[in-house]
């Protein structure tokens, strides 16, 4: 029997000695995940497909065996997802055996909530955030547990593992809770709900060794394929299904690439590659000198495009 | 091996967020386009060279004004460990968020601006971080170019520190002193070539080197029940699991165990973590623990080893650290919260408050403003068990929450 002590202490000996911590870091997150259970009525898990939230999953599996995860997962549908993102969620689900809870943005744009943008840069990326808080309201949910980490963006790095958000689902950043020790505090008012971020302190590459040593199946569009691609602003953006604008003039070439973000398809871009296993993938970003939100357009609308997103309510 | 996080301590402009800039680049840490962003956004403000703090300052008005205002953490990893980063704020007005960084914090940096030498917030600092017993502490002596790296200035300050040193109660504290400039590069990743006389180790190295087993203040072990797992299903029919993570030292099977505040005895059963069963539960580890015995077990209960049992009182004496703008009042009434176990809390009386400038105490107070530290004697409407905050860090400290409000308004370290 090996020791849970080892275990933490090595727990990548496939792969060390890069990151060999990420065990402390699932202990963390494990606490968390038990946190929300104890202290709130009705939390939910947010759930977009992408290896963040599939990373969840694994932990609040591992935080409430044998009983099933004690709370309901829930996709803020853009209708834009990759196809494959949506197969593998619906396998994902029942497999579990927990309840999904899908609400689209379509719905939203049809009842004139939100105005869908046009040209160039168009996304659907801004609009997912009335929609969500639409869904909380709806099902009265007050905790919301999401997969964003502080290393991914300058605005998240100070962002709490409980982050209160009032009636209008806006964080109030120069207001926050200061966390002691591991102590959280979840007591809020009605209307107000906390958004908690388990793997805060996880980084990229944490996670991606996190799915290789747990051997987390992901969707396929994470590793290298084939696919028809068009260059913009020196980005690869994926001429397949539509989603994007593209223009005329806005050459097609097929190319090998894999996406490192499962966002939005209208503001995720891919990257060249051809890593086609986890073990490549793992090397790659360890490699990497391109950031993981490098490849995202919605960040470089400007410097702090995040920080406005959030306090409007955004993930 | 594991993560080391390090809280980070000076006033403003000490260079911080530049020392924390200046290790992620010396260690490649930087990506090429969050690179480019330092370089251009440098450029665009016309300075000669590259601004690090653009890598941490992250909200928007920190930007605008050039501080940091809330505590931000970042990321690096070298070869052998990960290392987070708690950027804090310097001024005195954010005295709580230098407590908040330290208390997750096993090291802490202070920084001191060699122009300028020990001053009234070098105290401060070092104080919070005797308070909080963070065990390594490391006085970098920045912006040593500016003083021609001169030795003497370096031991000047290192004399003036050693003073303040004299005063701490925390005695197994290791405080280390490095000559730096983190805006050049000197003794942060790389060795300086400026300062032959010093022949200790770059900030990295030193940090490279810290043993983390040792860092860790050990001592009993303490389960506080964070969840009851009751699956209900055929299979697991009558599993009732005590969901939570271990403190202080370590739980095994057959383990002879109290339950508090019921006093049960009983033995562990079974340790698991998912769907594995473990002989030991180490600290740290989030596991399942059942009970041989059918005992009535539920949230902000506490396993402890028979024999190893922490105080169980009613009444307890702490410093408290005030980080709210409502003040805390003598016969105000908060929540406590000891771990995961909450209850409500009276306070009796101010003994005294530490002097804003830390010279000495105050007594005769009746109330707190934010980022005021005293000792503070409290009732509580139910018993708590804990240790005393120098003997075991987690079990010996909770947060008081204003129930008006529900922020949490303050920390405490039991005596
Ligand atoms: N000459 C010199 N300037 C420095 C050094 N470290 C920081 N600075 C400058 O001091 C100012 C304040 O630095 P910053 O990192 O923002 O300080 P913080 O408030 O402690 O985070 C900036 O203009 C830095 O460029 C150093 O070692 N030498
Ligand atoms: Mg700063």
């Amino acid at each position: 029997m090996s020791t849970l002590a080892e275990e933490i202490k090595n727990p990548f000996t496939l792969t060390a000695p890069e990151r060999p911590n990420a065990n402390a870091l699932e202990h963390e997150a494990i606490y968390i995940l038990r946190e929300v259970a104890a202290q709130f009525e009705r939390p939910v898990l947010l759930f977009s497909g992408g290896k963040d939230s599939i990373t969840l999953v694994r932990l609040a599996q591992k935080a409430f065996w044998p009983a099933k995860i004690p709370f309901p997962l829930m996709h803020i549908d853009t209708g834009h997802n990759f196809p494959e993102t949506i197969e593998f969620r619906d396998k994902l689900v029942e497999e579990l055996g927990v309840e999904l809870i899908v609400r689209n943005v379509q719905d939203s744009i049809d009842q004139g909530k939100v105005v869908e943008e046009t040209g160039k840069y168009a996304s659907r990326n801004i609009l997912q955030t009335t929609t969500l808080l639409d869904a909380i309201e709806e099902f009265k949910f007050d905790a919301c547990i999401g997969g964003a980490r502080r290393d991914e963006e300058k605005a998240r790095a100070k962002e709490r593992i409980f982050s209160v958000r009032d009636d209008f689902g806006q964080w109030d950043e120069k207001n926050q809770r200061p966390e002691l020790f591991d102590m959280l505090n979840g007591q809020i008012e009605m209307g107000q709900n906390v958004r908690v971020f388990p793997i805060s302190n996880w980084t990229e590459l944490d996670v991606w060794s996190y799915i290789q040593k747990e051997n987390i199946e992901i969707p396929s569009i994470y590793f290298a394929h084939k696919r028809n691609t068009f260059l913009r602003d020196g980005l690869i953006w994926s001429a397949e299904d539509g989603v994007v604008f593209r223009a005329e003039d806005e050459k097609v070439e097929e190319r090998i690439v894999r996406f490192r973000t499962v966002g939005d398809m209208s503001c995720t871009a891919a990257v060249e590659s051809y890593a086609d296993t986890i073990d490549k993938v793992v090397s790659e970003i360890r490699d990497s000198k391109i950031s993981e939100r490098g490849a995202r357009i919605d960040d470089k609308r400007s410097e702090a495009a995040m920080e406005k997103r959030k306090q409007q309510g955004y993930f | 091996m594991e993560v080391l996080k390090i809280a980070t301590a000076g006033s403003v402009d000490d260079g911080k967020s530049t020392l924390i800039g200046r290790l992620l680049y010396d260690t490649k840490s930087l990506t090429d386009d969050k690179l480019e962003a330092i370089e251009r956004t440098s450029k665009q403000k016309g300075y000669d060279y590259l601004d690090f703090s653009l890598a941490t300052d992250g909200l928007v008005a920190e930007r605008e004004q050039g501080i940091t205002i809330d505590v931000a953490h970042i990321y690096f990893s070298t070869a052998t460990k990960s290392y987070i980063i708690a950027d804090t704020p310097g001024h005195v007005e954010y005295t709580r968020n230098m407590v908040t960084g330290a208390s997750t914090s096993q090291a802490a940096i202070i920084l001191i601006d060699a122009r300028k030498g020990v001053i009234e917030q070098t105290n401060r600092h070092f104080f919070i971080n005797n308070l909080l017993r963070i065990k390594d502490v490391i006085v970098a002596i920045n912006k040593m170019d500016l003083v021609n790296f001169s030795e003497d200035a370096y031991n000047d300050i290192k004399a003036d520190f050693e003073e303040l040193m004299g005063k701490r109660d925390y005695q197994d504290q290791k405080i280390t002193f490095i000559p730096v400039s983190a805006l050049k590069g000197d003794n942060v990743v790389n060795r300086s070539q400026n300062m032959d006389w010093y022949t200790g180790q770059t900030l990295l190295e030193h940090l490279e080197e810290l043993d983390l087993q040792d860092i860790y203040n050990v001592g009993t072990p303490r389960f506080p029940v964070q969840y009851v797992i009751r699956p209900k299903t055929e299979e697991f029919h009558d599993f009732r699991g005590f969901a939570g993570k271990v403190y202080g030292g370590e739980l095994s099977v057959g383990d002879e165990v109290v339950v508090l505040p019921s006093m049960t005895r009983s033995k562990i059963k079974a340790i698991y973590f998912y769907d594995t069963e473990y002989q030991t539960a180490p600290r740290r580890s989030s596991v399942t623990i059942t009970l041989e015995d059918e005992v009535n077990v539920s949230r902000g209960d506490m396993l402890v080893k028979v024999g190893d049992l922490p105080i169980i009182d009613k009444q307890l004496t702490a410093t408290i650290s005030w980080m709210d703008s409502n003040q805390l009042t003598v016969g105000g009434k908060y929540v406590l919260q000891h771990g995961v176990n909450k209850t409500l809390a009276k306070v009796d009386a101010i003994d005294h408050k530490i002097h804003p400038d830390y010279s000495g105490i105050e007594e005769n107070v009746s109330s707190l403003n934010m980022n005021d530290i005293a000792k503070v004697r409290l009732r509580l409407n139910k018993p708590i068990f804990y240790d005393r905050f120098k003997e075991h860090r987690t079990n010996g400290s909770f947060i008081i929450i204003d129930s008006r409000t529900n922020h949490t308004a303050g920390v405490g370290f039991i005596e």
